[in-house]
């Protein structure tokens, strides 16, 4: 993969940035207190919580990179398969089916979608396409708390809970935690060999990369959306279990979707790459900044920092980290 | 612009429709509960103990006082708007209209203190909302027995320093209160800051962004950094699961971490599984379904087929007894009215006068087959709290085990601080107190 | 039939640029005002005014705030939430510290106020676009509804962080907020203020600052090439578009609820708002009256319906199929017209005019 040096000048710059200002702000105030240990400890709580972001940014990415649709439903998506799958669980079906049968939903699910909605619409604006996925995010809240019910479900997906020291004590880091990490890079892992070297997936690049093109050459696109959103959907349900592992599956689920758009606008919406290094840097920048910035104002500040760090990026770099370069003309 | 006609044409349909004849003679009793939504996980049982209880009096009683009980429920999914809305369907409903309205949320709560004051429609917050309503010289439709927020930062920095053997052992301690960044959350601040003036402990504030789901960082700063010898929780829905869990990884011990009622559900602790076990909880009454009024509920409603609830296992759960008791307060309110007023469907503001020389004492409790699953209340035209008492649960993995017996508020102190913030809302709006002698 | 525009001539320029060049329209459109301002006090009950009509209308003026920014400017916008905030937390400020200050110029300058603070968070908007800007300024949203959280000066130091509107007269004796106020006044007032806005939005989008929004919105860099001035144009489209939402949000606190917590603006606020403006119909006054219309009043219409035919389902049930019944309907509604509920009212007249005989 090409990456821009710009890119990897920037992702410097903010590093270097997110490290100096917590030292210095620890410095000149008696709030706040500052020891490299403890700051790395922070730093990798953050980018641990990052990655369980990103697995809910790659969702939105995979759609919008093949068919230009911005998907509000998948928080609802991630609620929708967890809830399934825990359902199942309950019926006393066991995990593997469990996993098995969603993934059969899912891709009904996106069957459903692509052959009544998103057909009648093909070539309309974006912003009409991202209202249509606001009507299926209340049809799947709706249907999921229908047939599942509205009550909390525990999860325990048998993952190790319990917080590991590192150098004598200093650094503790939650196995949970870990896990979710490893589980999601062996879903990004997955996702790049099925991009890279599968017929479908290239398949996938190449509608990504030009509509018109594509189908000229053969690809049936209205396969290849059912394709995207059942893998969208997929990754939902693996985000919905690492989520509903740690939260209990309920409808707060959906919610997460709003974690995931500062890592989209860092990332870009086109680029999975930029999914997992957005999320990362959204990660460790909240909780760097709440825990050494917050209590110089009182702190809370974690939800909108994520935002204004977005937002300060956007300025400098309007397409995103990885996104494709905006080349305007009349 | 004019095709708002065809909102028009909309809104009078609904109208129509809620104009639905209703029994003539019957008491009518809206619920404005939430089943759906965020905080459905605690909402439903509160709902299941609310009808259970009302359903229950219309089928061993046949109502109150002879006088059939009609209920409705509303689905506000915790939303003010949907909630202000429930509240206006509901105020008319009847022969005589809602003779109390429950909000269940401290933002309809607010968003109501306007309207029940003019339709004189009694208000009732059992445990959540505006804490200075306890003033009723200044609130005179506002009622919050049997505790409120404040009353509850006292109990706990009380338990607390009994924990460490003594209010003055409390000096130079650390305590953190981890709260949802809301109205409800911030209710505790001034009372446990007044309280830390007092008795020399220091107080550490940890705001909780609506709506919850991510809280390493906070607890980053309490389990690693700050250390605190205490943590109070005033959080609500999937914030308290996730602060027992996050607690959970950086070691903070759980039986140091006391949350206010409304973190003390089975729904809060059962997804955090075996990192809740430890963690407390205060209650305005008691767990379990061990009392007579369960048996009651079992038998005429559970092996009938009438029961609200799921599966009956429900019932005697934290947020279900929270639910019954607070139909307990207002059935014996209205009974309280119609005892004063004649044997028929009472009005809203039948309802607040009698409130305003309320009494259910333990041999009413008793009798009521309810007696240590809640303190008496009394309350007065000046006084509408009314007690406060609460107490102090663990869970031990299964279910919630009482430590304490109950723990009255430091009635004094808070008094004084109702009254002054009650003044205060008063001047603001331009309100005259009513005179209570 | 009815509806036919033969006959009407336009005999001067001024004619030509009327709002409504169909006379037809315009006579439904004084008819619908004077059933807005006389029928439906007269007529309608309490619950009516003060559950569907108050909401619908702050909303609806929110909407049009938002459509003059996305629907005109062509910035998309998730920050509504955040500058009604403002202009609720201005007008209490401002209502508390003077008491003795008009209320209507205390929602003016409420106003004004959230349209300086749009004209900060537009300046991002310089160089971003599209759903990156969206996100971008749902930094404004959530920074604002923080910082009203946080500092007590904001609420005069209440202890739960909510504001309530203290009792105000307009014209002599009629309580507009607080307990006394009648739901009758509340409505009219609202109502009137409403219809002025939306007449100057109109007026607005029609002039020459209108047309620079729309050349924007079509394509920025042609209109900078043509001599639009980007900077200027775009931020008073931000200004203009948060005034809007600014007064809409003093209404919701003063006029609708009476008292709210800032959480009351939180980012499902915006998120109503922006599906308001798309269902009824980007840039559209019009549409921004049926949009609200569509978000507010369906869902009470579809919890009532069963009521009505005399079904009787469990309320969890009933509200899971609300929002199923509501999701299809948005679906539904984008299927048939993608642009907007405003669009599919033109089209019937379109139809209008030809009917009974279209060829």
């Amino acid at each position: 993969m090409h990456v821009e040096r710009s890119v990897l000048t920037t992702i410097g710059a903010m590093l270097v940035l997110m490290t100096a200002l917590p030292w210095f702000v620890g410095q000149v105030s008696e709030d706040v207190f500052f020891e490299w240990p403890f700051f790395l400890e922070v730093a990798i709580g953050g980018l641990l919580s990052g990655v369980m972001y990103s697995l809910v940014a790659l969702g939105f990415v995979l759609i919008f990179k093949a068919s230009g649709v911005f998907n509000f439903a998948q928080g609802a998506m991630v609620l929708f398969a967890a809830l399934s799958f825990v359902g199942l669980k309950d019926l006393g079906v066991p995990l593997w089916l469990c996993f098995i049968l969603t993934a059969g939903i899912m891709t009904l699910v996106a069957m459903t979608i692509e052959r009544l909605v998103l057909r009648p619409l093909v070539n309309q604006e974006p912003i009409i396409l991202f209202m249509v996925t606001i009507g299926i995010a209340y049809v799947l809240d709706g249907l999921g708390q229908m047939i599942w019910g509205s009550e909390v479900r525990m999860l325990d997906i048998g993952l190790p809970q319990d917080p590991s020291f590192f150098f004598d004590g200093k650094i503790l880091i939650n196995q949970f935690d870990m896990f979710a990490a490893l589980i999601a890079g062996a879903l990004v892992a997955a996702l790049v060999i099925f991009f890279q070297y599968t017929k479908t997936g290239r398949a996938l690049r190449a509608v990504a990369d030009d509509h018109q093109a594509a189908m000229s050459v053969g690809i049936p696109l209205q396969h290849i959306w059912v394709v995207v959103w059942t893998v969208a959907g997929l990754v939902a349900l693996v985000a919905g279990i690492m989520w509903g592992g740690k939260l209990g599956v309920q409808f707060s689920l959906a919610l997460i979707a709003l974690k995931a758009l500062p890592v989209l606008i860092l990332g870009g919406f086109t680029s999975i790459p930029g999914a997992i290094i957005g999320g990362l840097i959204v990660g460790a920048g909240e909780k760097v900044s709440e825990v050494f910035l917050g209590p110089l104002v009182g702190g809370g500040i974690e939800d909108w920092f994520a935002y204004m760090l977005a937002l300060v990026f956007l300025v400098f770099r309007p397409q995103g980290l990885f996104g494709e370069k905006i080349i305007e003309r009349v | 612009m004019k095709l708002t006609t065809f909102a028009l044409g909309l809104a009078a349909a609904t109208l129509l429709g809620s104009s639905a004849v209703q029994a003539a003679d019957a008491q009518f009793i809206g619920s404005t509960v939430y089943r759906t939504g965020p905080y459905a996980p605690g909402g439903i049982p509160w709902a299941d103990g609310f009808a259970d209880y009302v359903n229950l009096l219309s089928e061993r009683d046949g109502g109150i006082n002879g006088v059939p009980l009609e209920l409705e429920e509303c689905d506000t999914a915790y939303n003010t708007d949907k909630g202000v809305e429930c509240y206006e369907r509901l105020k008319d409903k009847g022969s005589t209209g809602m003779p109390a309205v429950m909000p269940l949320s401290t933002g309809i709560t607010y968003a109501l203190l306007d309207r029940v004051k003019a339709d004189k429609i009694p208000l009732l917050t059992a445990g959540y909302g505006r804490a200075d309503a306890a003033d009723g010289t200044v609130f005179p439709y506002i009622f919050n027995p049997p505790a409120t927020y404040w009353g509850g930062a006292d109990v706990a920095i009380q338990y607390i320093a009994s924990e460490f053997g003594g209010t003055e052992n409390l000096k130079g301690k650390k305590i953190a209160l981890v709260y949802h960044d809301s109205a409800y959350g911030k209710e505790p601040i001034n009372t446990l800051k007044a309280l830390a003036e007092q008795h020399g402990y220091k107080l550490s504030l940890f705001p909780v962004p609506h709506p919850g789901l991510e809280q390493k960082s906070t607890w980053l700063k309490i389990g690693r950094q700050l250390r605190p010898d205490y943590v109070i929780m005033y959080g609500w829905g999937v914030m308290n699961a996730t602060a027992i869990k996050e607690a959970a990884a950086v070691n903070y011990p759980r039986d140091k971490f006391i949350g206010i009622w409304w973190t003390g559900n089975e729904q809060d602790v059962i997804p955090a599984g075996k990192a809740a076990i430890g963690y407390k909880a205060l209650q305005f009454n008691a767990i379990g379904a061990d009392f007579p009024v369960h048996q009651d509920i079992i038998k005429y409603l559970y092996e009938n087929g009438k029961g609200s609830a799921k599966s009956p296992d429900i019932v005697g759960q934290a947020a279900y007894n929270r639910g019954l008791q607070q139909a307990v307060i207002v059935t014996e309110a209205i009974r309280a009215a119609m005892n004063i007023y004649g044997n028929a469907p009472v009005t809203g503001e039948q309802v607040a006068h009698a409130l305003d020389s309320f009494d259910l004492n333990a041999e009413r409790l008793k009798a009521l087959g309810l007696e240590g699953l809640m303190e008496p209340i009394k309350l007065s035209c000046s006084d509408h709290q009314g007690g406060g008492h609460a107490q102090v649960t663990q869970w031990d993995g299964k279910t919630w085990q009482s430590i304490t017996d109950w723990i009255t508020p430091n009635e004094e102190m808070l008094r004084a601080m109702y009254e002054e913030s009650a003044a205060a809302y008063a001047k603001e709006q331009g309100i005259t107190p009513r005179s209570c002698d | 039939m009815f509806y036919r525009e033969a006959g009407q001539f336009k005999t001067s320029y001024q004619a030509d640029q009327a709002i409504f060049p169909i006379r037809q329209d315009l006579y439904a459109y004084i008819a619908f005002l004077a059933v807005a301002f006389i029928g439906v006090p007269l007529l309608a009950s309490d619950y009516f005014l003060s559950t569907l009509m108050l909401p619908f209308l702050v909303l609806a003026l929110a909407a049009i705030g938002l459509n003059i920014l996305t629907g005109y400017a062509g910035q998309l916008s998730l920050g509504t939430g955040g500058f009604m905030a403002t202009g609720a937390f201005a007008a209490y400020k401002l209502s508390t510290a003077f008491p003795d200050m008009h209320l209507i110029i205390v929602f003016l300058l409420s106003g004004l106020i959230t349209a300086g603070v749009g004209i900060f968070f537009g300046i991002p908007s310089l160089r971003i676009k599209g759903f990156y800007l969206a996100v971008a300024t749902l930094a404004s949203q959530f920074f604002l509804i923080w910082m009203f959280n946080k500092f007590g000066w904001f609420t005069n130091y209440s202890a739960s962080g909510v504001i309530s509107a203290p009792p105000r007269t307009v014209f002599g004796d009629f309580y507009i907020t607080g307990p006394q106020a009648a739901p009758v006044t509340k409505y009219l007032f609202c109502l009137s203020f409403v219809v002025l806005l939306a007449l100057l939005a109109k007026n607005l989008t029609r002039s020459n600052i209108g047309r620079k929004w729309m050349a924007i919105r079509d394509m920025d860099i042609a209109a900078e090439i043509i001599g639009i001035p980007m900077l200027k144009t775009k931020l008073i489209a931000f200004a203009v578009s948060s005034f809007y939402c600014g007064i809409a949000g003093a209404f919701w606190a003063f006029l609708y609820t009476g008292s709210v917590e800032p959480l009351a603006f939180d980012v499902n606020r915006s998120f109503q708002v922006l599906f308001m403006i798309i269902i009824g119909g980007l840039g559209s006054i019009m549409g921004s009256f049926l949009g609200a219309a569509f978000m507010v009043l369906l869902p009470i219409f579809l919890t009532n319906a069963p009521h009505m035919v005399g079904v009787e389902i469990s309320v969890s049930t009933l509200s899971h199929l609300e929002a199923m019944v509501f999701g299809v309907l948005i679906i539904f509604f984008l299927i048939v017209e993608p642009h907007g509920l405003a669009r599919l009212w033109q089209i019937f007249k379109e139809k209008m005019r030809l009917w009974p005989f279209p060829h």
